[in-house]
């Protein structure tokens, strides 16, 4: 039997993967540098921007935003004071200034794809069976194998670790969306309808103001993912916080590899909660 | 005149559709249908027509596909054959644009959990219809609010439905169908949901409305009573046909097969009933012609003991005892004048037995029933009770 099998060539996908690759390379190369030079020039402008910030107006401005948004309590707040400062205090400021810009553009990003995606799959059923899949694709991939295409179109640094974030960080967006405007209540589509609404009217007016709690859920999802590429992003040269834990993988520093990995976790904390309590506070 | 118009209409749901209209077009039933096409039918080959300013009332349990029936008039269903006219226009052939417009203008819907949008206040719930039409902010404000001054619920238009009851909810959804100014109102299971209470000044609201306004209006139910309250017509639906279509009187004194007489079994008849189905024949005497002999005879006759009055068109004038007329025939007179008597209550003869019933109790005479003032029948108290009490088949054989 083993022999039936040894006697099929093995199937060229590798092969095939990477001509399209390079095909893509060389045919869209001045799009890709483009995209590259002026993504890369931004995105350093804005952190040269937040870095200019004074980092005690800087956590003063968060806590104040937290202190806000969960309905003045002080829990968050103190929370963000203190975590803050503690990255402050620990040298890494610039890192995690870096790492917010690479979160910030990689959610807006993947919000800005992947919510007409979502209500494309509403909408179609054949859009949402073609996506569907391709969505539980992007998810099982490893994080990493993004990296390759990454590199190969946009060479190394912050840009190609905004992509690979966005791939890996936009399928809850869409699902999400996806789910919101199907949970619509039927009722209320039909009331929308018998109005005589045209299918932008039902989307703006109807839809959309009334999957938003879900879509939030969703987005909040792709923030939290795209602040986990980081570390893996930083394998090809995006700075931040993660290439900080990188490199004290490298040299087994474990010390240095705890504090900038909880300096991630208290930025997680810090974004996740302040998210959810946006969400929560559309949603009354 | 005539309003909507639907002529064959058929929907069906599932796979197998065109088989399953071939077996529409034979005259299976139902659940024939289903078991060799797997096909379920929604409505079934419906016709009929809804005229200007009426309330069309269609009843049936769930399932009987009234709601789909509803929902094809406005097309939020498309039909799988059949046309639907509404002012003689055809629906069925429209294309997106002009379906939108008939929407917009023409007809409004309330929903049975109220389709208010959770997200906007009632003000900009009631604005909705007139917001997407591209009706100017000012104007459609004003005619909200005016709209919800109607409704008596202006005081409450910044808030969100979820702040409301149900009723005044369902006021709200109202007031939205009607800010719209539409020529119809379809209303799905629209007081389904309310308490009982609420549901009753509801319909009474409804109807007070309809004296002012005279839109066409589709109420579907499932509340038999809500149909003979508040439909001038209704229609009987069961499984996507429809059975009976006559006012609640027709279909309570003849229903057309056994499910409708099961139906109206728990029907309170005296909401129903008007004073004709349980008035008798009136014996009366002719003031012009007849003298107190004659009534005496006419009393030993059928056994009574008083005479209605008439003249010789008919007209109800009062009544006469028989003692009296014994009296006055001792006396030796010639007409029954001088013997008269005129405190007998009289009531029209298309009046509701539930409002006699408390004249039947209170008057020591029978009440004569007059139609354009003539004497058509005479109520007794006996009679009207066992009326209420009979069945429909007793009813109908009263006449």
């Amino acid at each position: 039997m083993s022999k039936i099998l040894d006697n099929i060539p093995s199937l060229p996908v590798a092969e095939l993967v990477e001509n399209v690759m390079d095909w893509l390379t060389d045919s869209f190369s001045s799009l890709f540098d483009f995209v590259q030079k002026s993504g890369k020039s931004s995105m350093e402008s804005i952190t040269d921007l937040l870095v200019m910030i004074p980092p005690v107006v800087f956590i003063l401005v968060i806590a104040l935003i937290a202190f806000l948004a969960t309905k003045r309590k002080f829990g968050l707040a103190i929370f963000s004071i203190v975590g803050l400062f503690f990255i402050y205090n620990q040298g890494l400021w610039e890192e995690l200034m870096n790492t917010i810009t690479l979160v910030i553009f990689a959610s807006i990003i993947a919000i800005i794809v992947g919510v007409p995606f979502g209500i494309l799959m509403a909408k179609s059923q054949i859009a949402e069976q073609i996506i569907k899949p391709i969505l539980d694709f992007m998810q099982t991939m490893p994080g990493f194998v993004y990296l390759i295409p990454a590199v190969a179109f946009f060479g190394i640094g912050v840009v190609p670790g905004v992509f690979a974030s966005v791939i890996f960080a936009l399928p809850p967006t869409v699902r999400f969306t996806n789910l919101g405007i199907r949970q619509v209540p039927r009722e209320l589509v039909e009331a929308a309808d018998s109005y005589g609404s045209t299918g932008w009217q039902k989307l703006f007016k109807v839809e959309l103001p009334l999957a938003k709690s879900t879509i939030m859920a969703g987005i909040n999802q792709t923030v939290l993912l795209s602040l986990s590429m980081v570390v893996i992003a930083s394998m090809i040269g995006a700075p931040g916080l993660g290439r900080e834990v990188l490199s004290a993988l490298q040299r087994a520093q474990v010390g240095n590899g705890f504090v900038a990995g909880l300096s991630l976790v208290i930025f997680a904390i810090i974004i996740d909660r302040l998210t959810q309590s946006f969400n929560k506070k559309k949603a009354q | 005149m005539e309003k909507i118009k639907i002529e064959n209409v058929t929907k069906i749901f599932g796979k197998h559709i065109n088989n399953a209209l071939k077996l529409v077009n034979e005259k299976k039933d139902k659940t024939e249908i289903l078991k060799e096409t797997g096909a379920t039918i929604g409505v079934y080959d419906a016709s009929f027509t809804v005229n200007e300013g009426e309330i069309f009332v269609i009843m049936g349990l769930s399932g009987s596909g009234k709601s789909t029936l509803v929902r094809l008039l406005n097309h939020l269903i498309e039909p799988t054959s059949g046309n639907i006219y509404i002012d003689g226009e055809n629906i069925s052939s429209m294309n997106k644009k002009q379906l939108r417009n008939i929407r917009r203008e023409k007809m409004s819907m309330v929903f049975q959990n109220f389709g208010l949008f959770p997200q906007r206040t009632v003000l900009a719930n009631t604005e909705y219809g007139l917001e997407v039409r591209g009706i100017s902010k000012e104007e459609r404000r004003a005619r909200a609010e005016k709209a919800l001054e109607n409704a008596g619920l202006l005081p409450y238009k910044d808030q969100y439905p979820s702040q409301l009851s149900g009723g005044m909810q369902q006021r709200v959804g109202l007031a939205r169908a009607l800010a719209n100014d539409p020529d119809i109102l379809l209303m799905d299971e629209a007081f389904s949901a309310l308490d009982p209470l609420i549901r009753k000044d509801m319909q009474d609201e409804l109807l007070d409305l309809q004296q002012k306004v005279r839109k066409t209006i589709i109420f579907i139910t499932h509340d038999l009573n809500e149909a003979l309250r508040i439909g001038d017509r209704i229609a009987l639906m069961k499984d996507g046909k429809i059975i009976q279509i006559g006012t609640g009187e027709d279909i309570l004194t003849n229903p057309a097969n056994d499910y409708v007489k099961t139906f109206l079994e728990d029907v309170d008849r005296s909401k129903v009933l008007t004073v004709e189905n349980a008035m008798i024949r009136p014996i009366s005497v002719n003031v012009e012609l007849d003298g107190p002999k004659v009534a005496l005879k006419r009393m030993r006759e059928e056994e009574v003991s008083v005479l209605l009055a008439i003249d010789k068109k008919r007209e109800f004038i009062g009544y006469i005892t028989a003692d009296d007329a014994l009296e006055a025939a001792k006396r030796g007179e010639k007409n029954v004048l001088s013997i008269l008597k005129t405190d007998m209550p009289t009531v029209p003869s298309d009046m509701l037995i539930q409002d006699v019933l408390g004249l039947i109790s209170e008057s020591p005479t029978p009440i004569a029933v007059l139609k354009e003032k003539k004497l058509v029948g005479v109520l007794i108290r006996g009679v009207v009770i066992q009326s209420l009490a009979s069945t429909s088949e007793e009813v109908g054989a009263h006449e």
